[in-house]
């Protein structure tokens, strides 16, 4: 699953999960493969949503790294929160193919219909939105990610019906 | 009687619902009482075209598309599991011209078969390249992929005999075959659909690397923004495990090879080798100088064979059906197909495998149909965000490596998308910068600093000020990435800010 196709999940149950439990279990099934880190903050941000501050000490230990090296690898890689997510997560991607098909009048309004900027949270903490850079839908641009899921051709009025989706908190999709 | 209806699950397929038309075709049969088997099978790559349903029929499969879950019921009163008339009924598929104009070698079995379904691959061909490379020694496997003219796929355009051959004379007692599937260039594609539509060409082109060099593990670096291509590729290993196809006795030979899949976490640099390296051994995308080179110390500081996936989903048809039969197709140096991506604006986007060699004017508009806004086609970007905007002027030059190079672009991975006249290419050079800025591992400075003040200049040229000593500045940092970085990064957004300067300058003099 990608990672933000975990926030589906994470709607869907009231009880938030034990951080800490998560982490261990991370660090214990996937310690021992070579180049472990990667692994193990993905399985944490799948199951989270976010790499919570906590993790760092405890992948330090457990990886036998220092903090600084795990916190390098958090903050090099754009795909890694340290906070978490809206209940829903829109991608909105911003490379070459979807902006000849006018992604940017998408963002605009994605962003003037939320009011909060990419990277940003809605106050209700219903939508999260990030750019992304290409999907591999190219030929059906402009296209987005949303709670992991795909969506080619994306129109104003289609992005409406997602918003609107994610404020009655119901499917993603 | 059942009949067989293909219904694709490509992601980009899935983009536009085959999800919902699948299941609503399932409930549409059930009502009728009609007994259907729904393959859900890899994309033909008429992208546009998606949903294209499928209907196996006396006459050979039948297409219908793009279907929506609201023509299902116009679909079935037309009797299309006969292969009714109805406005969306394409013919047969293999007749569609844009499919069979095309020179299928990498994408044989990609749309035909059910990726997943082992039985399918090896009824189609699948194996036979694996089956005699186990025949051969390393030499002689390496020996067919030089004579093959096989060039990598990923960029770079290095033979991949030869990398395969330094890794082979370079003793140790581990070495890895890792697999680029980080296909960040925006307009690319078809490691993503080939991925999805036919993973156990994949492995096995890697298990044949891996027996010519002498490598028994092989890794897999999937960038995180295909979930889909990842749910199919897990799957598929697991199941190629299951069936000794790959593991500790492979295809019963008593060889060794096994893959592991890792995810990428959203960073176009990991796409170049060192920093996927780094990136796999769980660091900070950071490049790596050259020498060493990673052919002699690699993943984990072993000598690694590294490639593309369409790179390595070449080499079981070439074991299979000869060097010579490969290198038959392209041009000059440039041999073999290369699956071409058409997207951006354009009305046909797909994926478009033919000989290198073909110009960009004949996969533009024989293919490609021109835009899908209907206006004139003003600028296409070949090869990634590093790679050059070009004009109408350079549509007849041949999409071969060398004839690009000539002219100062790059075929690169084989993308192509396409703006219509409404682009703004003062816009799309400072994107490269910004671009550059946000994605540079931040090693030199040229790269990181430049990059950023790239940016800044435009916008200056944008403003009006002092335009032209800001033109000459935006020119000499250009200068100084191409000559002062460490890796093509920095070395290559000069291309596409340079280009858009010289063959669309009159963007650079407005307000
Ligand atoms: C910034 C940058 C990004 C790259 N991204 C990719 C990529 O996403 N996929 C890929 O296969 N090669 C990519 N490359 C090229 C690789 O460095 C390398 O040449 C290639 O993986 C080798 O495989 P090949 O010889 O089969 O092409 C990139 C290079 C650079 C400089
Ligand atoms: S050119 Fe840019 S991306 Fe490449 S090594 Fe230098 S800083 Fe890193
Ligand atoms: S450029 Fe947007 S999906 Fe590729």
């Amino acid at each position: 699953m990608h990672p933000s196709a975990s926030n589906r999940a994470d709607a869907s149950t009231s009880i938030p999960k034990d951080s800490t439990s998560v982490i261990d279990a991370a660090i214990a099934r996937l310690g021992s493969l070579k180049g472990a880190l990667l692994p193990i903050l993905h399985d944490i941000h799948e199951q989270l949503g976010y790499v919570p501050p906590a993790a760092v000490a405890r992948i330090a230990q457990g990886l036998n790294l220092s903090q600084a090296e795990v916190h390098g690898v958090i903050s090099f890689y754009h795909d890694f929160r340290t906070s978490p997510p809206g209940r829903h997560v829109i991608k909105l991607c911003r490379a070459e193919a979807c902006q000849a098909m006018g992604s940017k009048h998408l963002e605009a309004h994605l962003t003037a219909q939320l009011g909060i900027g990419m990277n940003d949270t809605t106050a209700d903490g219903s939508v999260t939105v990030e750019p992304v850079y290409c999907l591999g839908n190219c030929a059906l641009a402009p296209s987005l990610l949303i709670d992991g899921k795909v969506i080619g051709r994306v129109t104003k009025r289609r992005l409406d019906q997602l918003l609107d989706g994610c404020r009655n908190q119901g499917a993603g999709a | 009687m059942t009949t067989t209806i293909y219904v694709p699950r490509d992601s980009a397929a899935l983009s536009v619902g085959a999800d919902d038309v699948a299941a609503l075709l399932a409930q549409h049969a059930k009502a009728q009482q009609l007994e259907v088997r729904i393959v859900r099978n890899g994309s033909h790559g008429m992208l546009w075209l998606e949903p294209l349903v499928e209907v196996a029929t006396a006459q050979g499969r039948i297409a219908y598309g793009p279907v929506t879950p609201a023509d299902l019921p116009a679909l079935f009163a037309a009797n299309f599991l006969q292969g009714g008339a109805h406005p969306l009924r394409l013919g047969k598929t293999k007749e569609i011209p844009y499919f069979a104009q095309q020179t299928r070698l990498t994408f044989a079995r990609c749309g035909i078969t059910d990726p997943l379904c082992t039985d399918d691959y090896v009824a189609h061909g699948g194996l036979a390249g694996l089956q005699k490379a186990l025949l051969q020694k390393p030499a002689e496997i390496v020996a067919v992929l030089v004579q093959s003219g096989l060039r990598g796929r990923g960029g770079a355009g290095f033979p991949a005999g030869i990398k395969w051959r330094t890794v082979l004379g370079a003793p140790a007692d581990q070495k890895y075959i890792a697999c680029n599937a980080d296909e960040g260039d925006s307009g690319t594609f078809s490691d993503r659909m080939l991925i999805e539509g036919d993973p156990y060409m994949l492995l096995e082109g890697m298990t044949i690397a891996g027996l010519a060099v002498g490598a028994t593990e092989g890794y897999i670096y999937l960038r995180s923004e295909y979930p889909d291509a990842r749910t199919v590729l897990s799957e598929a290993i697991t199941r190629a495990r299951a069936k000794g196809w790959l593991g500790n006795n492979v295809l019963g030979s008593g060889k060794q090879f096994e893959v592991f899949l890792r995810i990428g976490a959203g960073s176009y640099i990991c796409g170049e080798e060192t920093a996927m390296l780094e990136s796999l051994e769980g660091k900070r995308g950071m490049v790596r100088p050259k020498p060493p080179l990673p052919a002699i110390a690699g993943l984990f500081g072993k000598p690694t064979v590294i490639n593309n996936v369409m790179t390595l989903a070449a080499v079981p048809c070439i074991l299979a059906q000869g060097g010579d039969h490969y290198a038959s197709f392209g041009v000059g140096r440039s041999k073999g197909t290369l699956p071409f991506q058409l997207a951006g604006n354009i009305k046909h986007g797909g994926l478009v495998e033919v000989p290198l060699g073909i110009t960009l004017r004949a996969l533009l508009y024989d293919f490609g149909g021109g835009t899908i806004t209907g206006r004139p086609i003003r600028a296409v970007q070949v090869g990634g965000p590093l790679g050059a905007y070009l004009p109408a002027s350079k549509f007849d030059l041949p999409l071969d490596y060398e004839a690009f190079a000539a002219a100062g672009f790059m075929v690169g991975h084989g993308g192509i998308v396409v703006f219509d006249d409404s682009v703004d290419m003062q816009a799309m050079a400072r994107y490269a910068m910004e671009f550059c800025a946000i994605e540079s591992c931040g090693k030199c400075t040229p790269c990181r600093i430049g990059s950023t003040r790239g940016v800044e200049v435009i916008d200056k040229i944008a403003r009006g000020h002092r335009r032209e000593q800001n033109v000459q500045l935006l020119r000499d940092l250009c200068d100084t990435l191409a000559n002062a970085s460490l890796c093509a990064m920095g070395g290559l957004t000069p291309m596409p800010v340079l280009s858009a300067l010289d063959y669309f300058p009159e963007d650079f003099t407005k307000n």
